[in-house]
Order: C-alpha cells, then sequence, then structure tokens
C-alpha cells in the first residue's frame, strides 16, 4: 500500500511535441492518499488511460515524476512497482486453471509452495471463486474471468495499488452491479490504494470517494462527489456529471454584479473581478432551480416525467433552462417565474468558476 | 392443401455448381476409381481385374519404401518449418515500416512458380558452377547432390524450408497480431518472463493459425512434386523418389494405369486420414472445455 504523488506531470505520444494539443495529458499535480478509493472520470479519449498508464509503469512520462510514497518510481518498469491492474477486457491465461492463474504471480516472484496455496485459497474465497479452482479460465463468464485478473493482483500481499481501467465494460448490466459492490467491500475489507477509470459518472460516484474529472488531456476538478455536484469547478464538470447536466446561461458582469438577460444573480462565491474578453457563463444546477413568485419569467417548454420527480424544459427568449420538480408540486399554469439558489449559482469565466470557495 | 405444384425451376440454377464440381472432380476421380480395378494393354483394351492392383500396391516394396520416404520428407519439413517460422515471426517488428518489409521479404519466395524454384535451386546447387555447390566445395567439403543421397536429400529439405516457411511465418504473424496488447501488459505486471509469456499467451493464442499451417504445410509437403522433380527427379537412384515422383513414373513413365490409379487412391486416402488425425488431436482441448 502506498500514497501516490504525481509531480509535474506531463505526457505527449508524438517525440517532439509543440503545439498545447501534442500533449496527451497536460501538466498537473496530484497525490492520491494511501488507501483511497480514486476515480478517473472523463469522455473517451480524455487521457485518463493515458495517466493510468503512467502511474503503472507501462508508459514512461515525457516530463515530470510519479513517486510512490517516498520513492521515486518514474523509471522503473510495472513488475517492480508492486501494482496491479485491471484491464477493459479480462485477461486470464487461457490454457491454465483458475487456481493456476491466481498462483501465477506469486509463482513468478518464487513465493514458496505452501504459501501461493494459503493466498490463492483465500483470495478465491474473496471473489467467490473457491468453488472453480480447478477449472479452466476460458471456460469463465466475462465477470469471473474479470474476477480472476483483480484476483491475480490481490493475491499479492505486496500491492501498492490496484488499477482498474473501465474493468465492467464487457460485463452484463445486472453483473455489473454486484461487482462493483464486491469492489466497494473488497477495498473496505483491505484498504489497498485504488484507482477506477471509468467514463461512467454513476460507477465513479458510487465506487470513489475521490473523483479526478478529466477533459482533454487535463485534470479540470478533482474532489469528492459531493464536491463534484455542488461547487464545479469548471462547466465541463457542470455539464458530463449530474442527469440532467447543469444548466449554462450567458451572462455579464460588472461592478460586482452578474447579470443574465439583464436579471441581476446572486452568486455562491463573489469574484471580485472577472478575466478581460473572457466568455462569461452562469451556471445552476436543475436540482437548484425553482418556480417563484418573481424572478425570471420563462415559458414551458417540456415535462420528462422521470419517477420521483419531473424534469421540467422552461425557455426564456432563446434560452432553455431545466429544473427538477418533485412528483407531487403543481406546475405554474402561466406566466411561471424561476428563482437560482444563491448558494450553487456560479459564475464561469472561459469555462473556469470565478470567485473563491462559497462560505 | 396448398393447391400449388411446387416449382422446379431452381435446379437450373443450381446446375453450373453440379456440372463445374462434376467435371473437375467427381468425373476425374470417378476416372482413377475405374482405372484402378482395370488392366489394360492399350487400344483403349480394358479388362475387370478387381482388387488385384491394390493387393499388389499395398505389398510391393517399391512403395513402402516411397510412402517410408515420404513420412520422414514431412516430418522433417514440418519439424523445421513450424518452429523456425514461429521463431521468424516472433522476431518480426510488430508495427512501422519494417514490419510492411518484413513481411513482403517473407511473401516473396511464395510468390514464385514451384517449377522455377526447383530449377533455381538446381542451379544454385550444382557443384561445379553453382553457388551454393561451388562455395560448398571450395570450402572442402565433397558436395553433388546429383550423386550423393544425403546431398540430395538436404538440397531438398533447405529448398522446401526457403520455399514454405513463409507461410508458417504469415499466419503465426497474423495470430500473434491479434493478441490485445493488455495480455502483454498484464503478463508484465504478473512479472512472467519472455519464455511464460510464450507458453501461456502467443503459443496458446496462435493455436488455430498454427494448426491451419501444421496442416496446409503437412498436405502439401506430402503432395510435393513440381520441384522435387525439377531439382532431383527423384534420384540419384531413387533415394528422393517421394511418393508423387513415384507416382508419376508408374503412370505415365510405364504407363502403368491400373496400378498408378490404385496407388493414387491409396495415397489420397493416407492424406485424408493423417489430415483428420491431425485435426482430432490439435482440437481435442477445445471439444472438452
Amino acid at each position: 500500500m502506498a500514497r501516490i504523488s504525481l509531480k509535474n506531470l506531463r505526457h505527449s505520444y508524438r517525440p517532439v511535441p509543440s503545439a498545447e494539443s501534442d500533449w496527451a495529458l497536460k501538466r498537473f499535480e496530484m497525490t492520491f492518499p494511501d488507501g483511497s478509493a480514486n476515480a478517473l472520470l472523463g469522455p473517451s479519449g480524455c487521457g485518463k488511460t493515458t495517466l493510468l498508464n503512467v502511474i503503472s509503469g507501462l508508459l514512461k512520462p515525457s516530463e515530470g515524476s510519479v513517486w510512490f510514497d517516498d520513492r521515486d518510481v518514474t523509471l522503473l518498469p510495472p513488475d517492480a512497482r508492486q501494482i496491479a491492474q485491471v484491464f477493459q477486457f479480462p485477461v486470464v491465461y487461457d490454457t491454465m486453471s483458475v487456481y493456476d492463474n491466481l498462483a501465477f504471480p506469486l509463482r513468478n516472484r518464487g513465493v514458496a509452495g505452501n504459501e501461493v496455496d494459503r493466498r490463492v485459497r483465500e483470495i478465491a474465497e474473496m471473489l467467490d471463486l473457491g468453488d472453480m479452482l480447478d477449472r479452466k479460465a476460458s471456460g469463465l463468464t466475462a465477470d469471473g474471468k474479470q474476477k480472476i485478473s483483480l484476483g491475480r493482483g490481490l493475491v499479492r500481499s505486496d500491492v501498492n495499488v490496484i488499477m482498474f481501467d473501465e474493468p465492467l465494460t464487457v460485463i452484463d448490466p445486472e453483473l455489473k452491479w454486484r461487482l462493483r459492490s464486491k469492489l466497494k467491500e473488497l477495498h473496505r475489507r483491505l484498504g489497498i490504494t485504488m484507482i477506477y477509470v471509468t467514463h461512467d459518472q454513476t460507477e465513479a460516484l458510487t465506487f470513489a470517494d475521490s473523483v479526478v474529472v478529466m477533459n482533454d488531456g487535463q485534470v479540470v476538478q478533482a474532489g469528492t462527489p459531493v464536491d463534484l455536484f455542488e461547487r464545479p469547478q469548471h462547466t465541463f464538470v457542470g455539464h458530463f456529471i449530474g442527469s440532467p447536466g447543469m444548466n449554462l446561461l450567458p451572462a455579464t458582469f460588472d461592478g460586482g454584479v452578474a447579470r443574465f438577460a439583464g436579471h441581476a444573480l446572486r452568486l455562491g462565491a463573489n469574484p471580485a473581478t472577472v478575466p478581460a474578453g473572457a466568455e462569461l457563463q452562469i451556471g445552476v444546477r436543475p436540482e437548484f432551480v425553482s418556480f417563484a413568485g418573481s424572478g425570471i419569467p420563462v415559458s414551458i417548454e417540456k415535462v420528462a416525467d422521470a419517477g420521483r420527480f419531473r424534469v421540467v424544459e422552461t425557455r426564456h427568449g432563446e434560452f432553455s433552462i431545466r429544473l427538477l420538480v418533485g412528483e407531487d408540486m403543481p406546475l405554474p399554469s402561466e406566466s411561471a417565474f424561476l428563482q437560482f439558489d444563491a448558494a450553487f449559482t456560479y459564475l464561469y469565466a472561459d469555462g473556469w468558476r470565478q470567485g473563491g470557495e462559497p462560505g | 392443401m396448398s393447391g400449388r405444384t411446387p416449382n422446379q425451376k431452381a435446379w437450373w440454377l443450381v446446375m453450373p455448381v453440379v456440372l463445374l464440381v462434376a467435371f473437375n472432380a467427381v468425373i476425374p476421380l470417378m476416372t482413377v476409381v475405374n482405372y484402378s480395378v482395370q488392366e489394360t494393354f492399350g487400344d483403349n483394351q480394358f479388362f475387370f481385374e478387381g482388387v488385384t492392383w491394390f493387393e499388389q500396391i499395398l505389398h510391393s516394396s517399391r512403395f513402402h519404401d516411397a510412402l517410408e520416404r515420404q513420412l520422414l520428407f514431412t516430418a522433417i519439413v514440418l519439424a523445421i518449418e513450424v518452429p523456425l517460422g514461429v521463431a521468424i515471426a516472433l522476431a518480426m517488428p510488430r508495427s512501422g515500416a519494417w514490419s510492411s518489409v518484413c513481411l513482403v521479404l517473407m511473401a516473396m519466395p511464395l510468390l514464385i512458380p514451384w517449377n522455377v524454384v526447383g530449377a533455381m535451386w538446381n542451379i544454385f546447387a550444382l557443384p561445379d558452377i553453382g553457388l551454393l555447390g561451388h562455395s560448398l566445395n571450395a570450402l572442402g567439403f565433397d558436395y553433388n547432390f546429383t550423386r550423393q543421397p544425403l546431398a540430395a536429400w538436404s538440397t531438398l529439405v533447405a529448398m522446401d524450408v526457403w520455399h514454405w516457411t513463409s507461410l508458417v511465418v504469415l499466419l503465426a504473424y497474423a495470430g500473434l497480431s491479434a493478441i490485445p496488447t493488455a495480455f502483454y501488459q498484464a503478463a508484465k505486471i504478473d512479472g512472467a518472463s519472455a519464455w511464460a509469456v510464450f507458453c501461456y499467451i502467443q503459443l496458446p493464442k496462435m493455436k488455430r493459425v498454427l494448426m491451419i499451417a501444421v496442416l496446409l504445410r503437412f498436405m502439401d509437403s506430402f503432395m510435393i512434386y513440381t520441384e522435387a522433380i525439377v531439382l532431383t527427379g527423384g534420384g540419384p537412384g531413387n533415394s528422393t523418389s517421394l511418393l508423387s515422383i513415384d507416382l508419376v513414373k508408374i503412370a505415365l513413365g510405364q504407363f502403368d494405369l491400373g496400378p498408378a490409379a490404385a496407388m493414387s487412391l491409396i495415397y489420397f486416402l493416407i492424406i485424408l486420414l493423417l489430415s483428420w488425425v491431425f485435426y482430432a488431436v490439435m482440437t481435442r482441448d477445445e471439444a472438452q472445455s
């Protein structure tokens, strides 16, 4: 187990990167505390797998260093880093039995026979593979195979970190949920540092204590699921996380007052100034918008029932604003007005949130 | 009761294929079957002989010798070409410009007409003027493939290895390219040695293409004719008279149509049987799991 620190990290797949867009991973710093459950969340091609491979040692970063506790491991190969990785497609050694698959990493490291047996049986029990040890690994279903890949990481007592690269992609939906709670349980039980890469926000938010949101090779926000929901650092976090995503409305800012279409709005965090010439936007999640007696006049366009609540799409001029309304709350029939919850309304300049932490 | 008469016109659509198969496979094969039970003295006079030719062939030491030579030849070329082909495929670059260069170089021997391969090696190996033969003799080896059976065999095997290892390389290379990189990454993380990666990842994943490679090389080497007849003509003596060469000698040299036909059928059945055995052995594991 280890704390993982990334210092001044940057990576490009090109030998001589010139333009900013040549960097698959833009410069950043980050620390994953010992024993934490982390998720890297972002759309395909955002650099999350690159980051994972840099940590595991499958890729040497162009710049910067990777530290496990107080040890610089940047130049170490994967097997010297004592890490485990579960890939998108289950990797099992087809010709071996489940038992031999689990024993493989230990035997390669010269662990004594009885110790191998003890560890393999213990981990197999933990993963509910106990009664399949003698079967050929190639005959198992996708989720069984994925458990073996995970098991090959868990059997090693010296593992610093286990990494998951979209491990549930090929698993059937109903088994996904079970495998995910298994992972969560194993994390609680073993306390190993885990890093989980996914593009699925539900997976990330339910698995991790800390979620790193990435977009276009850049870390846009790292924080708890609540942080990401209540205080999005970037408009990308606002619309990528949450369903439906954040309302983003064009805004102006002068004299310390933010306005949307002429309506002054109170903000959760008040910036003193904003960068000149930046594109300004007001961001507020549908959860923090409500109907009121006065405010921004809108017309109701569409109502979608989502079970416990309804998603109401309203329109003010050319701008559409969505809000969530409880299932038994009446909708205003005509002349509706919207109010934004000031504590969760933010001003964004070129995508980045303005003003300090609310409070 | 549909009240309809079945439309039989569809049979006409099948006719071209039926005719094609009949003329290029069924009729020639049946002609051979016909010859194999008859005796002829030319002049298109035939006498029914029953299974006499089959008994004669199966008991003839000439056939036994040719069959032994054939089995030995096939065993040697398979034992060399399959491991060598896999080794070359493993050593080839997996991507980039060099991989294309290697693939083109590898495909080259396969594109040369078979009789040209035989002629090339014949000239190459000639003891007086051939590059190989002359060099070997200049180095002090007494090498003459037209007179020494061992030299003839070595040259024949070398030619087949040169001509056909590429096929195994290309198939093995295709099998290797189909292995996802995650397997190599996982093996690296598991601390597997290069040998373990070969045994537990590369070899099992190549199994299917290697099976095809072994089957193709078995059948082709068992039926080798063109290159061998051009290179050694079956000699010196009968030392390189493989089954097909011997068969042509009987059929066209001695014009013994009956025995030659019986021998072709036996030859055909041996290939069929051995191919089936290969296939059954190699797919046995998959059937179990």
